[in-house]
């Protein structure tokens, strides 16, 4: 009913490839938008802008990069928290090297240091393909992982092997460090990650996201039609470690606030991994919707026995928590292999035809 | 220059100079590569009759382990453990096909990839909390495996064997070799490898594949407790474990996917040049520690020449 088209002529086919062909898309959109940038920080405690917010716009777009790769180019990657590292590493060297840097600048290019070796790492790809590229890309997050804890040029020297995020001025306003309010650092991801999605969103309709779907769908046929599969995946590799990476420099200068290199190890990727595919391969909303059931359903977790008055042992709900995990993306998976963006999809369908069955 | 002679010749200078060291770093590299090779095999027959890349072989090792030792300390005798752990291990796998496989039949590759990682995620979880989270010590003597070791002196130096290690190695050969009799010989073992060739036409002539999948995913379980015991042996039982299953992943990648004796062979040939380069290169140059990425990268590297690695069947592809 909310849905009805009735009345939205497409007179030609610019028309319907539009980003918006359901004109309520984009009422649905301006809403969320509204949430995200007006409702919820006015009323977002700390807890919430710590615990869910500023993660789950990160993940997300940690997710979305990684999509990319596997969801649009159809290379599977597990080696995505090496890749976050190496922007945060990235990130840290250019800050402490130039302390006058912009931040946001110092973000983005950390993001062109992880796409290089994203590249690097991609041009096997080429001839390795399936799931002995996937195992391939772990040499990337272990060697990584590796590298981060040993050179330490990385860390400038420092005892501990972490680094630690210095506070940072931008306008007059500190954005990271110690000190920041959550609200600056939740707008200033805020603001990243909507412009990364735009984008991203742009690259996928377009022709490169074309080129890359189908490269997924079957890459010899790909090449006789005449793409490039060397620049089609390597492009994916490049797009997809940018991403990555930035959301890498935005996990630990705007979240975490310090990280060792184990923070960007297997289980990281790994869970980026769950969230790009219960929210959905080949689908940039699935990734949000990934990353609030990933991020929040722990939250909540911890939340219920307590609003029941019971104690449960802390290490007990964790273990729980993990088995929760683990047979929900098996559940997922068995309803809706292609993740909840479909579920939405097909809501969505349902609604616009409502209320006749076809 | 000077870099050049530390990395190509101060090593085997190193290696002659002490060839009783080099020695006992063969054997200790050639025990992990068997370890390395049984979870790889683990993998290599459920992949085969089933085409899923099972994630989940690597806790299975720890979690038989744990049944195991979490048995015998509410008084089962050890003996009576074993047989026991096994019914478990039968329970997960027809509660695995039953409930995780079943319903997933013919979806693609990654989806099923994912399950297991599911599954992974979930025996984490439920096996903590049942065991709980602290190492376990493997109940070595109780099995009646021999816990002294051989010294030998080659060449005037000093070699230490356990026994526990050559246990080990000979109860993997053996496990490999009735395997190898049951796949080759045995009519189940035909049906397996039938059903790896061609899903569609091991159905027609009969075979049934869900009975297939649970024996073979029981098969992987048998195996995850022999690794399960032998690795507990060495390093005890924790969930620390699960990173050796990492390791089974380069081994796979170097012998192919589908091959028993690329699983063997990769085993023992990354267990060993792996030890080799931490304590000749790795130690010496690199700071150490160079394990975790070594396998992977080295099998990356072979793979850039034979991208279905050493023994896995050619890639054909059609449009």
């Amino acid at each position: 009913m909310l849905y009805r088209i009735t009345g939205q002529f497409k007179t030609n086919y610019r028309s319907d490839y539009a980003l918006f062909p359901v004109r309520q898309d984009m009422f649905l959109l301006a809403v969320i938008l509204f949430f995200a940038w007006v409702v919820f920080p006015l009323m977002a405690s700390e807890f919430a802008f710590q615990t869910l917010l500023i993660p789950v716009l990160i993940y997300a777009l940690a997710a979305l990069g990684l999509n990319i790769l596997t969801g649009y180019a159809g290379q599977l990657s597990l080696g995505t928290g090496a890749f976050m590292g190496v922007g945060a590493y990235a990130c840290y060297k250019l800050v402490t090297i130039f302390p006058d840097l912009n931040l946001m600048l110092a973000i983005g290019f950390s993001g062109l240091f992880s796409a290089a070796i994203g590249l690097a790492f991609g041009l096997p790809s080429l001839r390795i393909k399936g799931f002995y590229l996937a195992i391939a890309t772990l040499a990337a997050q272990f060697f990584l992982v590796w590298l981060f804890e040993k050179w330490s040029w990385l860390y400038n020297y420092n005892a501990s092997g972490a680094i630690q995020v210095p506070t940072i001025d931008m306008f007059g306003i500190t954005v990271a460090g110690p000190t920041a309010s959550s609200m600056v650092q939740y707008y200033f991801v805020l603001f990243i990650v909507s412009v990364i999605t735009l984008l991203a969103i742009n690259i996928t309709r377009g022709r490169i996201g074309r080129m890359w779907k189908a490269v997924r769908d079957m890459d010899i046929a790909a090449e006789l039609v005449g793409i490039n599969l060397l620049r089609a995946k390597l492009i994916a590799f490049g797009v997809s470690s940018y991403i990555v990476g930035v959301s890498g420099a935005l996990f630990v200068f705007l979240w975490r606030g310090a990280a060792e290199p184990n923070l960007f190890d297997i289980p990281l990727s790994f869970r980026i991994l769950f969230i790009a595919i219960i929210g959905g391969l080949g689908s940039i909303l699935g990734n949000f919707l990934g990353a609030i059931l990933i991020i929040a359903l722990p939250v909540i977790l911890n939340i219920i026995p307590e609003a029941f008055g019971v104690e449960v042992d802390s290490s007990l709900l964790e273990h729980i928590n993990i088995m929760i995990i683990g047979a929900l993306i098996i559940a997922v998976l068995i309803i809706e292999p292609h993740g909840l963006a479909r579920i939405w999809a097909v809501i969505r369908e349902k609604l616009i035809i409502w209320p006749f069955p076809h | 220059m000077d870099v050049l002679h530390k990395i190509l010749v101060a090593p085997f200078i190193d290696m002659v100079a002490a060839p009783d060291f080099f020695m006992q770093v063969l054997w200790e590299g050639l025990v992990s590569g068997v370890l390395y090779a049984l979870i790889a095999l683990g993998f290599v027959l459920i992949y085969k009759s089933s085409r899923i890349f099972n994630f989940a072989q690597g806790i299975m090792v720890v979690f038989a382990a744990l049944t195991l030792v979490g048995l015998h300390e509410k008084g089962v005798p050890a003996l009576l453990a074993v047989p026991l752990t096994l019914v478990v291990m039968f329970v997960l796998a027809v509660a695995i096909e039953r409930v995780v496989l079943r319903p997933l039949v013919n979806q693609p590759d990654v989806i099923l990839f994912m399950a297991t990682i599911g599954i992974t995620l979930f025996l984490i979880g439920f096996g903590e909390m049942i065991f709980g989270g602290e190492n376990k010590v493997m109940i070595t003597e109780q099995l009646m495996i021999p816990t002294g070791a051989f010294t030998f002196e080659p060449f005037g130096g000093f070699l230490l064997i356990e026994q526990k290690d050559l246990t080990a190695v000979v109860g993997a050969g053996i496990l490999v070799l009735v395997l190898l009799v049951f796949l080759n010989r045995s009519k189940m073992g035909r049906a397996i490898r039938a059903l790896g060739d061609d899903h569609q036409a091991a159905l027609s002539v009969g075979i049934s594949l869900s009975t297939i999948w649970v024996l073979v995913w029981f098969i992987a379980g048998i195996i995850a407790l022999a690794t399960g015991i032998v690795w507990g042996a060495r390093a005890g039982v924790s969930f620390a474990l699960e990173v050796i299953a990492f390791k089974a992943l380069p081994v796979l990648m170097l012998g192919g996917l589908e091959s028993v004796t690329g699983a063997i062979v990769g085993g023992l040939a990354i267990g060993v040049l792996e030890k080799l380069f931490e304590i000749y290169w790795g130690q010496p140059l690199m700071g150490g520690n160079t394990e975790t990425w070594f396998a992977f990268v080295f099998a990356l590297i072979i793979l850039l020449f034979r991208p279905q690695g050493l023994f896995g069947e050619k890639i054909i592809e059609r449009v």
